[in-house]
């Protein structure tokens, strides 16, 4: 059985429509990552499954439970942290986490018990009598997770969980991520708009304006992009594009100030660039396709075009 | 590491209604304390009005149909008006703190937990009403003690337990009836500036209007405002506990009708704030 089952799911803020026909599923103990831009509807997905927006049209179930007509069994089934953080930074860890237990009908030596557990498999356990306004970022992350936990979820579904993390901060947390995965098979609904975090993940969807335009493992959607990556670094890119289309019918997708091409053999066409175009360019790169290729592939646009981040 | 099943011996799949309202009321009066500047701005101001309106209108202040020595000094008739003005200052903390937990992500980690909707409410609604009422009464156990330091006259109070009980219930009241009106306006309003703005409209003509700062005027149409303002009954009721000559407060609405209103305001107060949470598609169960 699978743990999220989306089907034809579609919502709209008035007019403007923020996911249509989103169809996905994940199964136990599986890491899907929801990657996409902002606005591209990775949000209101996520609320959508949290129950925190009413079902439109279409259908959502997690562990089982149908999320319009069993919110509370889906509140159960899941851990949810927001981007926003939920912590109380007037009180310490451990209080933190004893109103969530409460929350989720804990108490006694039973929350007592999951606290310190949690805070173990989070590594923040020395830190319990601290005030959580005083923690790091990358801590403040870890003890919201270890609150989405307490009730031992099925699910776990993480907006952004990196977000404003340092790149140390960051591993750190996947590695605590992946570690929980093998050992209680939770599964992990992450979104994010970082490659990095992309192909840590077992399967991605890529969610652009509302729609879902491509799902698979890392491996497969870089497929979808054949053979090599090829980047030119330039200061004309105008002229060059031009250039390189006329003299070696290259499809070129020209972004900012840097133009790709994707094509079997880079190597061979890397050379000719690197003769035939000497001083056109600054910099000239060839790798195997990046999820950001992917994305720029299926959308023509960069991930993090617009960010302001 | 052996994980313990957290769900045992849990059948229904909502948490229990009072476990959720006791630990987010717990909340709101530990995080209240952790704030020593809440603390000054809820009982500071309305004690310093109270100190300095009193010795600057003393002498101007007469109680109507009350000449004489037996009348009320001015900081006798206002001292159950600054109880409920630390109560309402209270209020409109707790009910910042309502947008404060929406705009900051803690309210969103209520809304995704099995909470019965209606503890929300409570859970916030009596953290207030607990913190208010806790200072109120010790704003009524200190102020005639400024006697001594000479910020203030004697005052002649009724102190016998029944009236301190009595007392103690219409605080309690109040508090709870002003604290679940904050959050009526709390739940629909996005931004603390916002909030501001319903206080100064709203809130503190509200007190003014209610007899706590000063009698019922000769025009008309204050008067009319003043007996449809639930809060007259509220501050008409403490205070007929704290006077010891009731003959004073012979225009006052009775005893009964102050009760009915103040607990019928509260109680009207609080099943909006539900029903408007409840139906909140955002928060809906």
């Amino acid at each position: 059985m699978s743990s999220v089952e989306v089907e034809q799911l579609e919502f709209r803020y008035g007019e403007r429509i923020a996911l249509r026909d989103v169809n996905f599923t994940a199964s136990a103990g599986e890491v899907f990552g929801l990657l996409g831009p902002n606005g591209g509807g990775k949000s209101t997905l996520f609320r959508i499954l949290s129950t925190l927006l009413p079902i439109q049209k279409g259908r959502a179930a997690i562990a089982g439970h149908d999320v319009a007509s069993e919110p509370d069994a889906v509140r159960r089934s899941i851990g949810v942290t927001f981007q926003s953080p939920s912590l109380d930074g007037k009180l310490t860890v451990l209080e933190n986490l004893r109103h969530q237990g409460h929350l989720y009908g804990l108490s006694g030596e039973n929350l007592k018990l999951r606290c310190s557990e949690v805070m173990d498999q989070l590594g923040v356990a020395d830190r319990a009598k601290d005030y959580t306004e005083k923690l790091s970022g990358g801590l403040k992350r870890r003890v919201e997770i270890a609150k989405c936990l307490l009730h031992a979820p099925k699910v776990l579904l993480l907006d952004e969980p990196s977000s404003g993390l340092d790149p140390g901060a960051r591993h750190g947390l996947w590695e605590i991520l992946l570690g929980l995965r093998e050992k209680s098979n939770v599964t992990i609904l992450v979104t994010t708009h970082l490659m990095e975090e992309a192909d840590r993940c077992d399967r991605l969807g890529v969610l652009d304006n509302g729609e879902l335009i491509a799902s698979g493992t890392p491996d497969e959607l870089r497929c979808m992009v054949g053979g090599d990556s090829l980047t030119i670094q330039t200061e004309n890119p105008e002229a060059l594009k031009t250039k390189l289309q006329e003299r070696f019918q290259a499809e070129v997708i020209q972004l900012g100030d840097s133009l790709r091409i994707e094509r079997e053999n880079g190597h061979e066409l890397l050379a000719q660039i690197a003769t035939q175009c000497e001083g056109e360019f600054r910099s000239l790169t060839l790798g195997k396709p990046t999820l950001e290729d992917v994305f720029i592939k299926l959308t023509g646009r960069n991930l993090s075009a617009g960010e302001d981040e | 590491m052996t994980a313990s099943n957290p769900t045992t011996g849990q059948t229904a799949s909502t948490s229990p209604l009072w476990l959720a309202t006791w630990t987010l009321a717990v909340r709101e009066v530990v995080r209240f304390l952790r704030q020593r500047s809440r603390l000054i701005g809820a009982i500071g101001q309305p004690v310093v009005f109270w100190i300095l309106f009193g010795a600057g209108l003393q002498g101007s202040f007469a109680m109507p149909g009350s000449e004489g020595t037996d009348a009320l000094s001015f900081q006798e008739y206002f001292l159950p008006g600054v109880a409920v003005l630390i109560v309402l200052f209270t209020s409109i903390f707790s009910s910042i703190s309502i947008i404060q937990d929406r705009n900051e992500g803690f309210m969103q980690g209520v809304l995704v937990a099995p909470v019965p909707r209606t503890s929300i409410v409570l859970g916030k609604v009596l953290g207030g009403t607990a913190l208010a009422l806790f200072q109120a009464f010790l704003f009524l156990a200190v102020a005639p003690l400024l006697h001594f330091i000479n910020l203030a006259p004697e005052m002649s109070l009724n102190l016998s337990a029944g009236s301190i009980v009595a007392a103690a219930m219409f605080l309690f009241w109040i508090s709870l009836g002003l604290t679940a009106l904050g959050y009526l306006f709390a739940w629909k309003i996005d931004s603390v500036q916002g909030y501001h703005g319903v206080m100064s409209v709203v809130l503190l003509p509200m007190w003014l209007l209610s007899g706590a700062f000063f009698p019922g005027s000769e025009s008309r149409w204050m008067s009319l405002l003043m007996s449809l303002n639930p809060l007259t009954y509220g501050v008409a009721g403490l205070r007929r506990t704290l006077v010891v000559d009731q003959q004073l407060l012979a225009d006052y609405p009775s005893m009964m009708v102050c009760v009915l209103v103040t607990v019928g305001f509260a109680v009207a107060c609080l099943s909006i704030d539900i029903w408007i949470t409840r139906r909140d598609p955002a928060v809906a169960s």
